[in-house]
């Protein structure tokens, strides 16, 4: 039992040590997604979880003494062989088992392209977030929004109180309701970029008057 | 043999590089070890014979993503909770 | 939440440990990846089908020629999604952030830039057009591209990299990739092929029908270092000064 087990981690760990690492790796991936609190972090998990899949594409595609998939000047369509026997030819079997295989690494190579566009895209969102919320912190931008429900509930539930008899005004408050919703963020937003706006000049006044006053000592 | 403890060493540091991008709190910092991690595995592919995916990892994962991910978080916080 | 989190990155973690005992042996001719005929065939065949020495190119761009449209297609779209989220359509004076400051570029930095963005340019014409004989190609010539208007960004600022390549040029040439991918292939149809069936090309170039597709591919090729070198730029542009197209990093 405990011989048997050697065996397989000796197998696992030093003849397949690519997919332990590929499976490591997704993990910390898929962890990071989970787990972690920053938007960022989040999404350097995500790629980390795309090149770990990679990884595993390349590695079941890897052939033992095989060269890359670009043909050896033998084999090569323009080369003086072609030439000497009228074209290039099919390669036979053997021929075939010397070159690496090509079509994981086609599948893959779109994928980083693609991995890299998608990557803009997510952080193009970020920073439409951090625009609106100011923050990309996942607890932060959770309780605001928690703290904007609530505040853009109050005004519904106030006139549906006062006018409960009469169904069609509590709709339309309803709806100014779901309105306001939208309307919130704007203003927070605009006091938040105002409120940076404002800190710097005070900072510098503090130090004109700081300079004022060592002048005037 | 050369290669296999080429191959080991470069996976071993993967992983390494992996966790440091993600524990670090700085910001750029998990960006730029990000890239470390993107040229390793850049590495790593042009051992195991994907030339074609290396030269493209290289180019995008370490070169375009770095620059992307450093221009994002200059418009943001620098700083990471976690 | 943490300790929560562990429960499925444990579980997926034991099912994809118990599952890779039963992958194929490392490096294994025989494993069910490496003697699929599919990709034997695409070894074998390559040099007589397309006489295209670098396999992965002709897998790209020919066979699998509809898949690497339609990934053209979504790296456009990511892009058009970009703009379309961060673009300001207000008329306002910029926020100026606490760490920028109006100074000179540097002047070593601007003149090795000089020296360096001519290169990169010359280099990425040179891995799009040789791809088919050495790695490279359309994705990676068009991402070395699309890096040197971004390192003329970093080095000055937006704006000089905007005059060189505007942001909506950048969207026409993008276009513009896209459309020369799908008329190679529309014209490859009207000449009685089929969508992408470049072979029929040779009734239009004064070559054999491997080398129609040969050259097919270059043009392809280039459709889709457009889309890409276009992309590229503006995502950074967009991402660097969150939509407004103007000031550095």
């Amino acid at each position: 039992m405990f011989e048997d087990g050697l065996i397989f981690l000796n197998e696992l760990f030093l003849e397949r040590l690519n997919y332990v690492i590929y499976v490591v790796l997704l993990l910390i991936g898929l962890h990071a997604m989970i787990a972690k609190n920053n938007f960022i972090k989040k999404l350097i998990g995500m790629s980390i979880f795309q090149t770990a899949i990679i990884l595993f594409y390349v590695s079941i595609g890897v052939k033992e003494g095989a060269t890359i998939p670009i043909y050896l000047p033998e084999h090569d369509p323009h080369g003086e062989q072609a030439y000497a026997t009228g074209g290039p030819e099919a390669l036979t079997v053997e021929q075939v088992t010397s070159y690496a295989n090509p079509l994981p690494h086609v599948l893959m190579l779109t994928a980083i392209v693609v991995g890299v566009a998608t990557l803009g895209l997510a952080l193009a969102l970020c920073q439409k977030i951090y625009q609106g919320y100011g923050t990309v912190e996942e607890d932060e931008l959770m309780a605001k929004l928690e703290k904007e429900d609530a505040s853009s509930r109050k005004p519904k539930t106030h006139p549906a109180g006062k006018s409960s008899s009469k169904p069609e005004v509590s709709s339309r408050a309803k709806r100014s309701g779901t309105n306001s919703v939208g309307k919130t963020t704007a203003p927070q937003a605009k006091k938040s970029s105002g409120a940076r706006k404002t800190k710097a000049p005070v900072k510098k006044a503090t130090r004109k008057s700081d300079q004022k006053k060592g002048d005037s000592k | 043999m050369g290669l296999e403890i080429i191959n080991t060493l470069i996976l071993l540091l993967l992983v390494v590089a992996a966790l440091v991008a993600l524990r670090v709190k700085d910001l750029i910092t998990a960006s730029v070890v990000f890239g470390v991690y993107s040229f390793l595995m850049c590495l790593l592919w042009a051992e195991m014979g994907a030339v074609d995916v290396a030269f493209t990892e290289a180019t995008v994962g370490a070169g375009i993503s770095t620059v992307v991910l450093v221009a994002t978080i200059f418009n943001l916080k620098r700083k990471s909770s976690d | 939440m943490k300790n929560t989190s562990l429960i499925p990155v444990v579980l997926v973690g034991f099912l994809l440990f118990y599952a890779s005992t039963d992958f194929p042996e490392w490096g294994d001719p025989q494993s069910p990846a490496s003697s699929s005929p599919v990709s034997s065939h695409f070894i074998a065949k390559t040099g007589v089908d397309t006489e295209v020495p670098n396999m992965v190119t002709a897998v790209l761009a020919d066979y699998r020629g509809f898949d690497t449209m339609l990934e053209t297609v979504v790296v456009f779209i990511a892009g058009m999604a970009v703009l379309a989220i961060l673009r300001n359509f207000s008329r306002k004076k910029p926020v100026k952030r606490g760490h920028e400051v109006s100074v000179e570029p540097d002047l070593i930095v601007t003149n090795t830039v000089r020296l360096v963005v001519p290169v990169i340019q010359i280099f990425s014409f040179y891995v799009l057009a040789h791809g088919h004989v050495s790695p490279g190609g359309g994705f990676q010539g068009g991402v070395l591209m699309g890096a040197s208007f971004i390192l003329i960004a970093l080095s000055w600022d937006l704006e000089r990299a905007l005059t060189r390549f505007p942001i909506n040029r950048c969207m026409v040439v993008a276009a513009l990739g896209i459309l020369l991918y799908a008329g190679i292939g529309v014209l490859s149809m009207a000449l009685g092929g089929e969508f992408l069936d470049y072979a029929e090309l040779e009734k239009v170039l004064p070559v054999s029908r491997e080398m129609a597709r040969y050259h097919a591919m270059l043009g392809v090729e280039i459709g889709v270092g457009f889309t890409v070198t276009a992309i590229m730029f503006a995502l950074y542009a967009n991402l660097s000064s969150r939509g407004r197209l103007e000031g550095g990093l």
